[in-house]
């Protein structure tokens, strides 16, 4: 059974999200990364990214596949994680720790889960 | 009629009864009738000597030249034979891309020696195993350095034409501008120019070195005008020339690319020829194409597998940055065998010779009336004299003498040497040229 | 096996060419490269055994049967392989005057004519050097003749589910965004599907017919219709060409531009990746704008000739013309019989191979297909454990290479069938026996087959590895030291 954090928010699409400040950070879920298997390269978005909430923030390659991640809220992108470049398989080992990207100037946010709800959701699919 | 089909007309009979069908003709009733072709107004099929007969016939309507003084993006080289029979064997001939890579590994490995000693002659980092040819590699570089502010391109004029017209129609499809500076008036680069043309939404700049008209540029200079822009530079090559010139790695550049053809491939009338491409670590994710990399098996045996895949078309599809999906392996196979024939020394001397020889023409050629230099820039193994007559009408009467000239170019022509135009060959030429000219 | 520069012997060389008879060129050191490449140094007789020992390891048509769905792995001819090593063709360079080109501008004419044919199309260019080359090209068409129009609104072109790879790439590489449109239960498109995704912003359409299931959608002519209704032109991808050929002509399904692949239905080999060759032909309509020059004959003399509203080039010179070379030998072979006979087999040979695998394997799309077919291995999965890859590695050891896997994308555990008209009977049931007998192992012991292959040089590599540590070239013991 994934792991699945009670102190952060979380989407449909398996994103988690956390909010200092006005800065969101994000990252990708325990759910997530078993499904997509050995993570081999992260696309890092860069800053200064405008991104819009429901749209791709960045993409995540596996050996045989790609997979979207998406903007749960809209703003800019002020930091992206450089460690993710050399060690994509953190993502794989410590989800929670390995954040992708953090937005700040968030306009729009999108419905969020909280950890209840995004493990109902989960159990569904 | 010829057939490569090798089920008799008893087996085809058992197996459509297995099938179930009374008839094959079964089997394309899902054809709808408006589609269906009754008879197709082709040639009757020949017995394998009928065709090799036509086809011969219809090389032999072709003029072989003994001599060939005319380069422009094909060279003519001297091909070893180890290098034919190796890339005739034919498991390397029939073998399909090496997916399934247990039973892959030769090629696999092949093209991973390809990759390294292209890394090797161009002081790059990384190389795909090849695209199409060096146009089409030129295209797909300038794009690899295009983001969201950086939309334009610039390019030497100094370019060979088919090159500079393959991006325009690469990148007109893809938004991005290109723009061409005319060269200088000693056929190089006019880098004042350049530096104006160049801004702040310049990806690429790109500059051929040896250029169309043979010169050798300042490769370094435009690198740095690029680089105070913040665009990159691709640089197109010739990897012959590059047996003994500064390298693209040597000179700061960020991708290379190059026609591959010289290394052991026939002049084939245009193709199949060889894209290649390498750049720095850097950019290593955003090269199109298959790639090869070394990796081990559960039981730690070394081997070699098709990585980096998920930026491919297959797996990416209208994410890629390119579609391509076949490339040319066994061309790219056959420039391995022939760096590995020749080796470091060997390359050296096929480009010592190659400048030589077009030195000592012309050399010669400063001598007869009306052939002299256009440029008095260091030249490799290609340039461009003037013609004291009509220039199509002198290759016409060169041709009668079994010499095929340089290629009429602005008004002059432009004249290549390599290792295979002897003394001899040269100093005929300059003969004939002499009276041909007098006339 | 040894790297090259593992057998590099330093000062071995061979003596290739010969020494100067002319001066040697004094360039300015600046000009000249610092240092050394360490290419490898070897002897010829070095060479050969390195070669010898890589063919040992790379398995070929020659090898075995090959029955990789979408690429129709034909038997490749060998007198094309000498016909094209002719040194009539092989050293004619690309610029001679054309009168003494007029052998190769005649195989150029001749081949197109008989691909026009086959096509039913009017135009052609042979420049394209691949099957996604002539897609991009082909879409090229398009974007000119609706930019021609003032139609630049039409920005969408419209890409089955099923479709390959290569055809939303090529799409967004000329410029379009892309639109998918859904399959029906039968494998078809979705008319309803296609009907709601075209409009007045569609270009064009992508498709291939057979498409990727091995199917033929009887709908063809509609979905043209309904497409050039819209305002749109229709592409046809002619990667599955080999079902239909002789027998039905995309001209005449409604196309207006198309490729082929030569290194496909036209028995090309494809030399471990290529080269290949995909020429475009067009409608009468667009051929102004494909790329130049073309070959055009005045009595019976050739010559070239540039369209009036070109795209300009998608390559240097005219196409890979010694593979052209092998396909008009192929064409002259076969004829107009042989190229329907062609076809027929391919689609007798997979319609037997997939009624004798079909009470054993999920065959998800009906009991008959055109020129290959697709097994689910996803019930077996499910049943075992044991996965398309695992059956597919398995048939390494019987020395057959693996259908195409997990492809199309519709269906998940993907293997799919083509195993063209160039095996006989005895071959396709050496294949079924083998199929057969690792279907019983699934039952008997699914765990082991994820080990498989067991009998080849290497097992499964680390591509995990590979990817996120990339070693694209050999590191030398030297590496680091200034040279």
């Amino acid at each position: 059974m994934a792991h699945v954090p009670e102190g952060l928010r979380y989407t449909t699409s398996h994103e988690w999200i956390s909010e200092q400040g006005g800065t969101y950070t994000i990252g990708l879920t325990d759910y997530a990364q078993d499904a997509l298997g050995d993570l081999v390269f992260v696309n890092l978005p860069q800053e200064g990214d405008r991104v819009i909430a429901g749209e791709t923030l960045c993409d995540v390659e596996s050996v045989k596949a790609v997979s979207d991640v998406f903007s749960p809220v809209t703003g800019t992108v002020s930091e992206v994680n450089e460690a993710l470049a050399d060690s994509p398989e953190m993502i794989n080992e410590t989800p929670y720790e390995a954040w992708i990207a953090r937005i700040e100037g968030v306009s729009e946010v999108e419905d969020f889960l909280d950890a209840a709800a995004y493990v109902a959701f989960c159990e569904k699919e | 009629m010829g057939s490569y089909v090798p089920n008799t007309e008893e087996q085809r009979a058992e197996m459509v009864a297995a099938c179930g069908l009374s008839s094959v003709d079964e089997l394309f009733a899902v054809i709808p009738p408006e589609a269906r072709v009754a008879h197709l107004d082709l040639p009757t099929g020949l017995s394998e000597m009928e065709v090799r007969a036509q086809m011969q016939a219809l090389a032999d309507e072709n003029v072989r030249f003994p001599s060939v003084f005319r380069g422009a993006g094909a060279y003519r080289h001297y091909v070893p034979a180890i290098v034919t029979s190796v890339t005739s064997k034919e498991e390397f001939v029939t073998a399909y891309t090496p997916y399934q890579a247990e039973i892959s590994q030769g090629v696999l490995q092949s093209i991973f020696e390809y990759q390294t000693q292209i890394c090797e002659l161009t002081d790059m980092d990384s190389s795909n195993a090849s695209v199409y040819d060096g146009a089409t590699a030129a295209a797909e570089a300038v794009l690899m350095c295009k983001d969201r502010t950086r939309t334009g391109v610039v390019l030497s004029g100094t370019t060979n034409p088919q090159v500079i017209t393959v991006v325009k129609t690469y990148c007109e499809s893809r938004g991005v501008h290109v723009t061409v500076v005319p060269p200088a008036a000693d056929l190089s680069t006019d880098t004042d120019a350049l530096a104006t043309a160049t801004g702040n939404d310049t990806a690429a700049v790109y500059v051929q070195s040896p250029n169309y008209y043979g010169v050798i540029e300042d490769v370094e200079t435009i690198v740095a005008t690029a680089h105070d822009h913040g665009a990159k530079t691709v640089m197109g090559f010739n990897p012959i020339a590059l047996g003994m010139l500064r390298t693209p790695g040597e000179m700061g550049v960020d991708i290379a690319v190059g026609e591959g053809q010289p290394l052991g491939l026939p002049l084939s009338f245009g193709g199949p020829y060889l894209g290649i491409m390498c750049a720095r670590r850097e950019l290593m994710r955003k090269l199109p194409g298959r790639m090869v990399g070394e990796t081990t098996d559960a039981t730690g045996n070394r081997c070699y597998v098709l990585t980096l895949q998920a930026r491919e078309q297959h797996i990416r599809r209208e994410k890629a940055s390119s579609n391509i999906c076949s490339n040319e392996a066994l061309c790219a196979m056959t420039a391995s065998v022939y760096l590995a024939a020749m080796g470091p020394s060997g390359i050296r001397q096929v480009a010592e010779s190659s400048a030589a020889h077009a030195h000592y023409l012309a050399e010669q050629l400063a001598d007869v009336t009306g052939f002299s230099l256009r440029s008095a820039r260091p030249f490799f193994h290609e340039f461009l004299t003037e013609c004291p007559t009509d220039a199509d009408k002198l290759v016409s009467a060169l041709a009668g003498r079994d010499i095929l000239a340089g290629l009429p170019v602005d008004g002059g022509i432009l004249w290549c040497c390599t290792e295979m135009n002897t003394r001899c060959q040269i100093d005929a030429l300059v003969a004939a040229l002499g009276e041909v000219s007098a006339r | 096996m040894r790297l090259l520069f593992e057998r590099s012997v330093p000062g071995r060389r061979a003596t290739l060419i010969p020494e100067l008879d002319v001066p040697a060129v004094k360039f300015d050191e600046s000009l000249l490269r610092a240092t050394t490449p360490r290419l490898p140094e070897l002897s010829e007789v070095d060479l050969s055994r390195h070669y010898t020992e890589l063919a040992r390891q790379t398995h070929g048509v020659n090898d075995g049967f090959y029955p990789l769905g979408s690429c129709t792995m034909k038997y490749n001819p060998h007198v094309n392989e000498e016909i094209a090593a002719l040194p009539g063709f092989a050293d004619i360079h690309p610029l001679q005057p054309v009168e003494t080109t007029q052998g190769c501008l005649a195989v150029m004419w001749e081949t197109q004519r008989d691909l026009q044919e086959i096509l039913g199309m009017d135009a052609m260019t042979l420049q394209p050097a691949a099957g996604a080359h002539g897609e991009y090209t082909g879409l090229l068409l398009i974007r000119r003749y609706l930019r021609e129009r003032g139609e630049t609104n039409r920005t969408k072109i419209v890409v089955p589910d099923t479709a390959h790879g290569t055809n939303p790439a090529s799409a967004v590489m000329a410029g379009f965004t892309v639109v998918s449109v859904a399959s029906n239960a039968q494998g078809g498109v979705d008319l309803d599907a296609l009907r709601a995704a075209v409009g007045s912003d569609t270009a064009g359409l992508m498709l291939t017919n057979p498409n990727t299931l091995g199917l033929f959608d009887p709908n063809i002519i509609e979905i043209c219709r309904i497409v050039h209704e819209a305002g749109g032109l229709c592409y046809y991808d002619g990667a599955n060409l080999n079902a239909i050929m002789g027998q039905a002509r995309p001209g005449d399904m409604g196309f207006d531009c198309t490729h082929v692949n030569l290194h496909k239905t036209f028995s090309t080999p494809h030399g471990g990746g290529g080269p290949g060759s995909g020429p475009v032909g067009c409608k009468g309509f667009l051929a102004k704008y494909l790329p130049g020059p073309v070959v055009v004959r005045q009595d019976d003399t050739y010559a070239f000739s540039q369209p009036e509203t070109s795209m300009g080039r998608v390559r240097g010179f005219y196409g890979n013309f010694l593979v052209v070379v092998r396909a008009l030998a192929y064409l002259k072979t076969l004829g107009a019989k042989g190229v329907s006979e062609a076809s027929t087999n391919a689609v007798l040979n997979a319609n037997y191979v997939l009624r004798r695998l079909q009470d054993s394997y999920f065959v998800p799309f009906g009991d008959s297909c055109m020129h290959e077919f697709v097994i689910d291995v996803g019930p077996l999965r499910d049943e075992t454990g044991v996965s398309a890859m695992d059956v597919a590695k398995r048939l390494l050891d019987f020395g057959i290479h693996p259908p195409t896997m997990y492809f199309p994308l519709i269906v998940h555990e993907a293997l799919m069938i083509e195993p063209t008209e160039t095996e006989d009977k005895t071959t396709l049931d050496e294949f079924v026996t083998a199929m057969l007998q690792i279907l019983d192992e699934a039952h008997e012991d699914g765990e082991r087959l994820h080990g498989a292959p067991f009998t080849c040089a290497i097992g499964r590599p680390n591509e995990v590895e590979a990817a996120r540590h990339p070693r694209l070239r050999h590191k030398f013991s030297d590496e680091g030291k200034v040279r």
